[in-house]
């Protein structure tokens, strides 16, 4: 049977009535959700944050392939093609031998000038400086490009390699992990404590019952009550998050230069719209659960 | 107009409170039920409004089964009863006003219509000054009052009332049997449960008494016939 519009504006404006009547109750339900959100929403910023480490960390690994000292320009030139077009080589970059020595140099800072005596006799070997579309690629495409026979060597730090991912993985698990405990969590909390606010309205729903209210016509006006406990809720943990972030990513931004957190636009915005979506979703979920159980009567 | 016909209820802890009752009430009849405290007067009642269902036997209003009554279907039947609770069941935390209204508000009553029927109810139950008080601001009589607005604003063919003058003072009670008399004369039915024997031998009308779940007595213009 379809709901007349006189009716539904009814149901609105009876929805947002019962949180001014019932307001110390409604106050306790929008606390409990703006704290769990707080907690999820600093959470959700520290995950985003430690991926973007991992990624930063992750990307820095390269893979230097070293010509041998007899290879002849064509020859560097095809193997060069050759990786460019692996399927798994994000990036190839060619520095030969002279490009080699001023990296080097520069490295070991003002002590780098003892070695420009060096330039006559370069004992480098001309490079290819590869980086993998995944970074957890490296070892494999590393492998590939040390068969070729016009290769000599290739380094990409090995022994921390394998341990570097081992941790990034177990810190992507666990962080995923936590936040959707913490979820769980928040989502239990907040339904709970809804359900208390609409346990203390039992008699309320039992006249409605009584004087001849359809389960719907009860049930519409705490749909509303709980989607605007959920949005209420949601505004201040959202507002002071956002806040929050812009200010501590331009005082990263200024005193740390080699780490930047993540930008915040448009992540900010994303963060905040799906908590606001799952505080809405929540807040109807605790007021329905709790209804239903009163409607038998 | 109600009809029970060998209705028994035994509810899951085992007590039978009804045990075999037959009772047929016509339109626009005026009934007292009463009997014992535990004889089975608000179980009847309960019945009646489908808040329970009979174990047994078979109840119908309006030539309406109850027992075939879909839960989506209770409803529409409660709102062609109205019914006066003895502890009147009304929202505390709304307006005189407001708690009427929902009667209306429920069967989706057009808004101009809700304000003029509230008035109108309110006129005949004489609060009509206090449609903005809060419920929690009113006597116990005015309670009753409100409830029985509440009830009739519908204009249900049958009106049921169970203990409509308990706990109010002796003025209070017949004032308010003053009203409920009122309605009946619009051709409204009344079936009022009541312990009130002082009522009952005075403003005569027919008395059904129930013990153990069973009709006793049935006479028009019977007396109460137990000790106060």
């Amino acid at each position: 049977m379809a709901i007349k519009r006189k009716t539904l504006t009814r149901h609105g404006r009876e929805g947002f009535k019962n949180i001014r009547r019932n307001g110390w109750m409604s106050f306790a339900s929008m606390s409990a959700v703006a704290i769990m959100l707080f907690v999820v929403g600093a959470f959700a910023f520290l995950i985003v944050n430690t991926n973007h480490l991992i990624d930063t960390i992750e990307n820095d690994v390269e893979i230097r392939a070293f010509f041998e000292h007899d290879v002849d320009a064509s020859e560097q030139e095809s193997v060069l093609e050759e990786v460019e077009s692996h399927d798994s080589v994000e990036n190839v970059v060619y520095r030969d031998r002279d490009e080699g020595l001023d990296v080097f140099m520069e490295s070991m800072g003002s002590d780098g000038e003892v070695f420009e005596n060096l330039r006559e006799e370069n004992p480098l070997n001309d490079a290819l400086i590869i980086q993998a579309t995944d970074p957890q690629m490296t070892a494999a495409v590393a492998e590939e490009v040390n068969a070729q026979s016009a290769i000599e060597s290739v380094e990409y730090g090995e022994s921390i390699l394998g341990q570097l991912f081992t941790v990034t993985n177990y810190v992507r698990i666990l962080g995923g992990a936590l936040v959707i405990g913490l979820i769980f969590t928040s989502v239990f909390l907040i339904s709970n404590t809804i359900k208390l606010t609409i346990l203390s309205r039992k008699d309320e729903i039992q006249i409605m019952k009584l004087v001849g209210a359809t389960n719907s016509f009860v049930r519409f006006p705490f749909f509303i009550e709980g989607a605007l406990i959920g949005l209420i809720g949601a505004i201040i943990p959202i507002a002071g998050l956002t806040v929050g972030y812009s200010y501590l990513y331009s005082f990263m931004y200024d005193q740390v230069p080699f780490f930047t957190f993540v930008e915040p636009n448009p992540m900010i915005w994303q963060i905040s719209g799906l908590l606001l979506l799952v505080s809405i979703l929540v807040g109807i979920f605790g007021s329905q659960m709790s209804v239903r159980k009163f409607l038998k009567v | 107009m109600i009809t029970m016909k060998r209705v028994r209820k035994t509810y899951p802890n085992g007590v039978q409170a009804l045990n075999g009752m037959n009772i047929h009430i016509d339109k626009g009849e005026f009934v007292y039920v009463v009997g014992p405290s535990g004889a089975g007067k608000t179980t009847f009642i309960k019945l009646m409004i489908r808040e329970l269902k009979p174990s047994e036997g078979l109840i119908q209003i309006n030539g309406n089964n109850l027992g075939d009554l879909s839960d989506k279907q209770i409803p529409y039947l409660r709102r062609k009863i109205g019914v006066v609770f003895q502890d009147f069941k009304l929202f505390t935390k709304l307006s005189v006003y407001e708690n009427i209204a929902f009667a209306l508000e429920v069967i989706e009553e057009d808004p101009e219509q809700i304000k003029t029927k509230v008035m109108d109810v309110l006129e005949i139950v004489g609060l009509k000054s206090k449609a903005r008080f809060n419920t929690s601001e009113l006597s116990g009589g005015e309670k009753q009052r409100i409830a029985i607005a509440r009830a009739i604003v519908n204009q249900p063919a049958i009106l049921i009332a169970d203990e409509p003058t308990g706990n109010l003072d002796p003025e209070t009670a017949w004032s308010i049997m003053g009203t409920l008399e009122e309605i009946n004369n619009r051709g409204t039915t009344i079936v009022m449960a009541t312990h009130n024997s002082h009522i009952v031998n005075t403003l005569k009308k027919r008395v059904i008494a129930i013990e153990n779940g069973k009709v006793v007595r049935d006479e028009v213009g019977g007396s109460y016939g137990y000790q106060a």
